[in-house]
């Protein structure tokens, strides 16, 4: 037996025995779902929930091709493979959502000090730290190198005050990675730095922030004199830049996914939407309009999927790729809420009360929602900036 | 399914495009058309493209091909495309020798593909009526006569039509206009008695025929695949075909798009170049996604014909839709970016908008295809 052959069997046979069986298919639907985010602050409706998470932190496989040392699987590219097909099979659920995961550590990976890395790292696998992002600012959107949150040296710490907006989740966050200016003087790109920052921290608040779409995860976090060990900086003092935009490539890549649809047949498919309010003739949508719109969109859709895949099967390239991905994913997923939107008729624009379902009411509220995506990560102008100066190499004026 | 190119594809792709930009730049299409040349390709670069083996790409090696696949012709009509090369490589190396290789019988092989392969004959595939492709409405009637069928009927926009040695084409021999049975696909010699080829004059200077039948006598062993499944046979072919002229259409629109690019950061107004305004910047931007993935779903067409899919149908609509999408605006784009010079003869970007809408128009529009995408898909 091979080495990757006998992975597998190890592999399958440590998920029978490990995946609790309300993690994976056949799961009984009476049990409560949670969306695990891990954290200190972390609350399971269904305990087996919080099983599959240390099990599953303790392998390290929540991020597999991290190195041992670090808390992590220490999988070749191949195992990965295997241990996803393996947890495909029997449906295995994701056991940690966290933008530890998908956005810091990558970046502590490459900037970070050995003890950085040996202090952050464990605790993101693990899911005992919940992190939040601390960038943009009430005057700093899509221009973010102007933001304006301060941090002094005064002498062993620095000193932060201002504000940051759209942290998602910072109400439920152990610790915030925040871009904060330590060189007023000098160019805007050239004054930022990255730091860590423990919500706990006196000084430390946060407001949640209503959206069209109503409640969100979104926060205004508020520094007011915290104070911040200086080994929290990551990287060289006013070169956060740089780490900031290799984060927001990582930021891009996962937000880029959106634009694929759930599969056909789920209740938020634009087909079985409009084969719903239209009814079908011979399988076919019974309105010629939006048949011939939606057979355009889907269209889009496949050759977008197709796109992914060949980035994929090409080894995945520089940021300018991601840039266009995060654009075509979310402009892709706004025009699907609003064709999910406009072929649900007066059902499609329900807000609340006992004359409509659920699915109607959900969709209104997630269309709403759609339209910060194009927003969050940077703004889709900002992506075709990128794309036209780094791909395709067009002058600045 | 791997999305990128093998190792000899992509030798394959870098040979023809060595060879479209030494052998055949623009300015050679720009000379045929200017000196009404009879049959609008170089008969010298039709033999160098034979003498490279290009026709018998997807004939097996028995009959003297290469049997190297649909990617490995896409990749050279993707490259050939990009200096809007005229040859009979797609009508002759993709429709005829796809067509009888998969649907020929064996001595109909022997017969016609090392004659494909040496470039001693080429071919044609005859098939629409009307002004909008629609393979199922054709009319054209086949009338049997002992063993012969006889053939009454008019075909339209026949690609290399005016050149073609051997025809392949779709008549009636039963049923009606809109029936996909009862179609019967036949080689038809183009010099039978009987048939007349009339020479079009179309928008992008190309080799293109209407064929008029009049009572033209065609042996029964000449049909090519089986009595009343022609039209399942030819969508076979125009799977094909379409997902080839798909590829082509992307190199239509990278080379525009790359010539447009060029200009933007060439071009000078109000004291600056106009690559650097950013009304242009975020519409090449879009263009450049669109082009991405036009480019997956082109590849991704290529490697279902080659991989036999059962996805080939809704690929090969899918690759027709996307790259007609483009390519439209890509065309027109391009000619609005370069300004007056655009809508000058003696620039070569308009060609690129003249062969953009007639290349939309071959075996069936990006409208045409949405709509079976839609049928093919199950709404």
């Amino acid at each position: 037996m091979s080495n990757l052959e006998k992975f597998r069997e190890e592999t399958k046979s440590w998920l029978d025995k490990n995946c609790p069986a309300s993690m994976r298919n056949g799961a009984d639907p009476s049990i409560p779902v949670d969306e695990v985010w891990g954290g200190r602050n972390a609350e399971y409706k269904n305990p087996e929930s919080k099983l599959w998470l240390e099990r599953m932190g303790e392998k390290g496989w929540t991020m597999p091709t991290v190195a041992k040392e670090y808390g992590g699987g220490g999988l070749s590219k191949d195992e990965v493979k295997i241990l996803n097909e393996e947890m495909f099979f029997i449906g295995a659920k994701q056991p940690l959502l966290s933008f530890g995961i998908w956005m810091l550590a990558p970046v502590l990976l490459e900037y970070g000090t050995e003890e950085q890395k040996k202090q952050h790292i464990p605790k993101i696998i693990k899911g005992e730290i919940r992190w939040c992002q601390g960038y943009s600012e009430p005057g700093s959107g899509s221009d973010l190198a102007s933001l304006a949150t301060k941090a002094e040296d005064i002498g062993e710490k620095y000193l932060v005050n201002g504000q940051k907006v759209w942290t998602s989740y910072a109400d439920k966050a152990d610790w915030i990675f925040a871009l904060v200016r330590t060189g007023p003087k000098e160019p805007k790109h050239d004054g930022i730095s990255f730091l860590l920052i423990d919500m706990e921290t006196k000084g430390v608040s946060t407001k949640p922030i209503t959206l069209i779409s109503g409640k969100s995860p979104f926060c205004e976090t508020f520094f007011d004199n915290v104070e911040v060990p200086k080994k929290n900086l990551i990287g060289e003092l006013n070169a956060g830049w740089t780490i900031a935009k290799k984060l927001l490539q990582h930021e891009r890549a996962f937000i880029s996914n959106f634009g694929l649809a759930a599969g056909m047949g789920s209740k938020r498919d634009v087909i079985s939407i409009a084969k719903k309010h239209f009814g079908e003739e011979n399988g076919k949508i019974k309105n010629g309009f939006y048949r011939s719109e939606i057979s355009s969109h889907k269209i889009k859709e496949h050759a977008f999927g197709l796109t992914l895949k060949r980035a994929g099967d090409e080894g995945g390239k520089a940021s300018a790729t991601a840039s266009m991905f995060k654009l075509y994913g979310t402009e892709h997923n706004k025009k699907r809420h609003e064709l999910m939107v406009a072929a649900s008729g007066i059902n499609g624009v329900a807000w609340d009360g006992d004359e409509f379902d659920d699915d109607d009411k959900n969709l209104t509220k997630a269309w709403l929602r759609t339209k910060g995506n194009s927003l969050e990560g940077g703004t889709s102008e900002v992506q075709l900036n990128v794309i036209s100066k780094r791909v395709l190499g067009l002058p600045s004026q | 399914m791997k999305l990128v190119l093998s190792e000899e594809e992509q030798f394959l792709k870098d040979t023809a495009k060595n060879f479209a930009e030494e052998r055949s730049p623009i300015s050679h299409f720009r000379s045929l058309r200017d000196n009404n040349d009879p049959v609008l390709w170089d008969k010298d670069i039709w033999s160098e493209m034979v003498n490279l083996g290009w026709p018998g790409i997807l004939i097996p090696e028995e009959y003297g091909g290469s049997n190297f696949g649909v990617t490995g012709i896409g990749v050279i009509l993707q490259e050939c495309a990009k200096t809007l090369t005229p040859s009979p490589l797609f009508a002759t190396g993709v429709l005829g020798a796809y067509g009888l290789t998969q649907h020929g019988t064996d001595e109909q092989k022997k017969n016609y593909l090392p004659k494909i392969v040496s470039g001693k004959i080429t071919t044609a595939l005859a098939i629409d009526e009307s002004s909008h492709h629609n393979p199922s409405e054709a009319l054209m009637s086949a009338k049997k006569e002992g063993s012969n069928f006889i053939l009454t009927g008019k075909k339209i926009f026949v690609i290399d039509g005016d050149s073609a040695d051997l025809l392949i084409v779709l008549a009636r021999t039963s049923g009606d206009k809109g029936d996909n049975a009862g179609l019967t696909l036949f080689l038809v010699d183009s010099k039978s008695p009987g048939l007349e080829k009339i020479k079009l004059d179309m928008a992008d200077s190309r080799n293109y025929a209407n064929i008029v039948f009049n009572e033209v006598k065609v042996d029964e062993s000449n049909i090519l695949g089986d009595l009343e499944t022609g039209g399942e046979t030819v969508d076979d072919i125009l799977d094909i075909g379409r997902i080839a002229i798909s590829s082509e259409m992307l190199g239509n629109a990278e080379s525009a798009f790359e010539t447009t690019l060029d200009y933007l950061k060439q071009r000078k107004q109000f004291g600056v170049l106009i690559g650097s305004f950013q009304a242009l910047q975020h519409r090449a931007a879009e263009m450049f996604c669109e082009l991405e993935l036009t480019k997956s779903s082109v590849m991704a067409a290529m490697r279902a014909a080659d991989e036999n899919s059962n996805e080939l149908q809704r690929m090969s609509s899918l690759a027709k839709t996307v790259a007609g999408e483009t390519l439209h605006l890509v065309s027109n784009e391009a000619i609005q970016m370069h300004g007056g010079i655009g809508v000058t003869d003696e620039y070569d970007i308009g060609f690129f908008l003249k062969r953009a809408r007639v290349a939309e128009q071959i075996f069936g529009s990006s409208k045409f295809h949405t709509e079976r995408y839609a049928n093919l898909s199950g709404f």
